[in-house]
């Protein structure tokens, strides 16, 4: 297979974004009738390969050579022109129209401005036999399934005269039946000498499915595989950036001392819930006084799970009890009626309200409990805010400085700020520490530590696996939406434990 | 030079340079007289139109910031006003102060169902403000119609006229009565937690449902609160001409008052409003309004005109406009 000459070649790719590099160095190549997965963690630089390549975004550095010539696309039409088409992970196509007119919208075939219907309805018939379809292309897209308005939207990709095929993300809103036939179309595809580029942070489907990976961490390259050599183990810790030895090197550090733990009374119990397409049913206990980390990649269910526990989506099945009662979390604020807060990973649309100031941010959530008709004193807002900007040590320490104006970091303290000051029972934090400096990091462990020195009660929520394990007295390892295993975090338990549950497959 | 930094900075410069263009064509225009006891000039004039458009203002910039919109406020007007003139126009004695003042009180009960209907199928429904409202300023004038059997009441009642033509205090009385309404409004949004809990829903939707705010039921106190305010100036107006007429009570209002609420710097996205803002605004639409007859542009171009004044209002408040025209760097637009 490494003989044939490659269709796409990327070498020495760079992207700086102002305050970050998102690509250094990057090089990629892609080899005619191969599915190449691009794998790597959020925030590694994949999206904006992707977007560098198909004429997004320009590059500050590098070589793009398609068949051999260099190209440098200024539009995502002239990479299409090329022969570059993208299949982006929302379905991008009109569901009240036709099949037939989503495949040839703005192509249609035409005689003096007049469409030839049938024709058009002839070609997409043909179109989609080389998918081994047979749809009816007269009916409006919206009376197929997901995974068939996603085959749509690849056979106007590949009618396109495509050499290069990007999909990404195709998998994340099908179910298993539909992503075996999206595969049987891959590798149709394949066979006819069509470049795949495959994202998903579906693992077992990356080995299904891909011939080689590219592995990208934090902008940069770290290698080139061929899937068959390199274990689905080997995979995530060049993903998560730490090989075997250096997370058994981290083993032997000492944890926090608040893990030798005296139980507190129940709080929260999960008796079967779950949410289609969210997360499957699970059980979980959750103690005063505890942390309990969720473990496992992104997509894996983690954040769907968190938010279950919060009522900020509606379980399907099974139910809460808290304090031993059974509840129904209607909204965010019955859970908040029981003393849960809950902190989102989307701190800017979900967290924080922009345009308002800290010290609104701040108080936004006591106030709500409360209701309009009961505002806090302004000097009590102001001993509450001071008292927590001191303590998370928020900067600019300037509370009617409007929230936008801060790094994410220090939104990211607001966050916590305002559901510290609801003195919550169980607080859910959902990614704290993403996207920020090293030192709001530590702050931030330091709190939630000192949260369940305190007897709160934490759902404890990070893409970092050091993080989790430094923090949590229970870790929850989910993988595909499922909650796999729950792990006492004793000292037998490491990194390397809990990234073969992960992984899969290779547990105990 | 911070105070070019306000917010209401430039329509209020705008506003004083309208004012003053005034004195070239009306040499008496800032001359307030005194006549038994109560104030007259054009600047009382003004006040005194500006009225029906502060109160129907002050509602829209709540629903406004809720991330809302509230296009029934016209008909709203004219049902209120309707249903006040036929319930006066049917007493014994169309001079009972308590006659007129229940009839009154009937009409801005009437205002606050309709409230709660444009509230209701927002918040509760789900259906998009425009359209929501929209059903009402459609059928509203029809049942306006229908309160006044398609006829153009007429009353003679002195207590119903105080309303929109009296004056108290030396004052005229819709004034007092806007002002009034105006200070509620404040104290309601500013001195408990309503006006921020307003902000937040406007401002970010889902960012506020994660922090329990209730967003369904304080969409329907704006809407409630914009459709009292709305029934108030359809009293002042029918009050103002002794008579109910369903078609022309609010006609396009509601275009005014949310022009209103833009020049007082209350974003149509929702989010932070200024109800002092919308005040500057409303007195500032008024005052063009007078501008256009004393300054002599004919009947036929002052639509057009008060367009061109309008656009030209909207870029001088824009920053980004003043950087470009300007030719430096907008250090407003940047920290926006």
């Amino acid at each position: 297979m490494g003989s044939r000459p490659p269709v796409l070649e990327m070498t020495g790719i760079r992207k700086v974004f102002p305050g970050v590099t998102a690509l250094d160095d990057v090089d990629f190549r892609l080899l005619p009738g191969e599915v190449h997965a691009l794998m790597g963690e959020n925030g590694a630089g994949k999206s904006t390969l992707i977007k560098v390549l198909t004429g997004v975004y320009g590059t500050d550095g590098g070589e793009i050579r398609l068949g051999g010539a260099a190209v440098l696309f200024g539009s995502p039409l002239q990479a299409q022109q090329a022969g570059i088409s993208t299949v982006y992970q929302e379905v991008n196509l009109c569901t009240n129209l036709s099949v037939a007119e989503n495949i040839f919208i703005g192509r249609e075939p035409r005689t003096l401005g007049r469409i030839r219907w049938a024709e058009m309805r002839r070609r997409a018939v043909e179109l989609l036999a080389r998918l081994d379809l047979t749809l009816d292309v007269s009916a409006p897209l919206s009376t197929y399934s997901l995974a068939i308005q996603q085959m749509v939207a690849i056979a106007r990709a590949i009618d396109i005269d495509a050499k290069v095929l990007i999909l990404d993300e195709p998998t994340s809103s099908l179910d298993a039946s539909e992503v075996a036939q999206l595969f049987a179309v891959m590798r149709r595809l394949k066979d006819a000498g069509v470049a795949i580029l495959f994202v998903s942070h579906f693992l077992d489907q990356v080995y299904e499915v891909a011939d080689r990976m590219t592995v990208l961490r934090n902008g940069r390259l770290i290698g080139e595989y061929r899937t068959a050599d390199l274990p689905q183990m080997q995979l995530v810790a060049r993903m998560i950036g730490k090989d075997l030895e250096a997370l058994e090197e981290l083993e032997s550090q000492p944890r926090s001392s608040a893990r030798e733990l005296e139980r507190g009374p129940l709080i929260a119990k999960a008796v079967g819930l779950g949410r289609t397409g969210g997360i499957a049913p699970f059980d979980m206990e959750i103690h005063a006084g505890e942390v309990v980390g969720l473990a496992g990649l992104l997509g894996s269910g983690r954040t769907e799970m968190a938010r279950l526990f919060f009522g900020a989506d509606r379980a399907d099945t099974g139910h809460l009890e808290i304090d031993g009662k059974p509840l129904v979390l209607r909204s965010p604020r019955t859970a908040m009626a029981h003393g849960i807060g809950f902190s989102s990973e989307n701190r800017r649309t979900e967290g924080v309200v922009a345009e308002l100031s800290v010290r609104e941010n701040i108080i936004l959530a006591l106030q709500a409990a409360r209701g309009w008709t009961r505002p806090i004193a302004r000097r009590r807002q102001d001993e509450l805010v001071d008292k927590y900007v001191k303590a998370l040590n928020i900067r600019p320490a300037d509370p009617d400085m409007p929230v936008r104006n801060l790094s994410g970091g220090n939104q990211q303290k607001v966050l916590l700020a305002r559901w510290l000051i609801t003195e919550p029972r169980l607080l859910i934090i959902d990614e704290p520490t993403r996207g920020i400096d090293v030192g709001a990091k530590a702050e931030i462990q330091r709190i939630v530590a000192e949260l369940a020195d305190g007897g709160t009660a934490v759902l404890f929520v990070s893409a970092e696996l050091d993080e989790v394990l430094r923090l949590s007295h229970k870790i929850e390892v989910l993988r595909d939406r499922r909650l796999v295993e729950e792990l006492d975090n004793t000292d037998d338990v490491d990194a390397d434990r809990v990234m073969r549950t992960i992984a899969g497959g290779v547990a105990q | 030079m911070s105070f070019v930094r306000h917010r209401l900075f430039w329509p209020a410069a705008i506003l004083v340079a309208l004012l003053a263009s005034n004195i070239f064509f009306s040499s008496g225009f800032f001359s307030i007289t005194v006549h038994d006891g109560h104030l007259y000039g054009s600047i009382i004039d003004i006040l005194r139109r500006s009225a029906p458009l502060i109160l129907v203002g002050i509602g829209m910039t709540l629903v406004i910031a809720t991330g809302g919109i509230d296009l029934s406020v016209g008909s709203v007007m004219a049902i209120s006003g309707a249903l006040a003139c036929l319930l006066i126009g049917d007493l014994d004695n169309q001079n009972s102060v308590t006659g007129v003042l229940l009839a009154c009180a009937a009409g801005i009960a009437l205002s606050l169902v309709l409230g709660i209907w444009n509230g209701a199928l927002v918040a509760s429904i789900g259906i998009q403000p425009i359209i929501a409202t929209l059903i009402l300023m459609v059928a509203g004038r029809g049942i306006a119609q229908l309160i006044t059997d398609g006829q153009i009441l007429n009353v003679t009642s002195a207590p119903y006229k105080v309303i929109g033509a009296g004056y108290t205090i030396a004052l005229p009385v819709s004034v007092l009565i806007a002002a009034g309404m105006v200070a509620i409004a404040v104290v309601l949004t500013r001195r408990t937690a309503l006006g921020l809990l307003i902000e937040a829903v406007g401002g970010s939707p889902t960012a506020s449902r994660l922090a329990g705010i209730q967003a369904r039921r304080l969409t329907i106190m704006v809407y409630v609160f914009s459709a009292i305010c709305a029934g108030i100036a359809g009293l002042i107006y029918s009050s103002n001409v002794s008579s109910a007429d369903s078609n022309a009570a609010g006609n396009l209002i509601e275009l005014d008052a949310i022009l209103a609420v833009v020049i007082g710097g209350t974003r149509l996205t929702g989010g932070r409003f200024s109800l002092a803002g919308t005040v500057l605004g409303a007195v500032l639409i008024e005052t063009l309004n007078v501008t256009t007859v004393s300054i002599g542009i004919p009947v036929e171009t002052t639509l057009l005109f008060k367009a061109i004044v309008v656009i030209v209002l909207c870029l001088v408040q824009s920053a980004a406009f003043r950087a470009k025209v300007l030719r430096r760097p907008s250090r407003v637009g940047a920290s926006a």
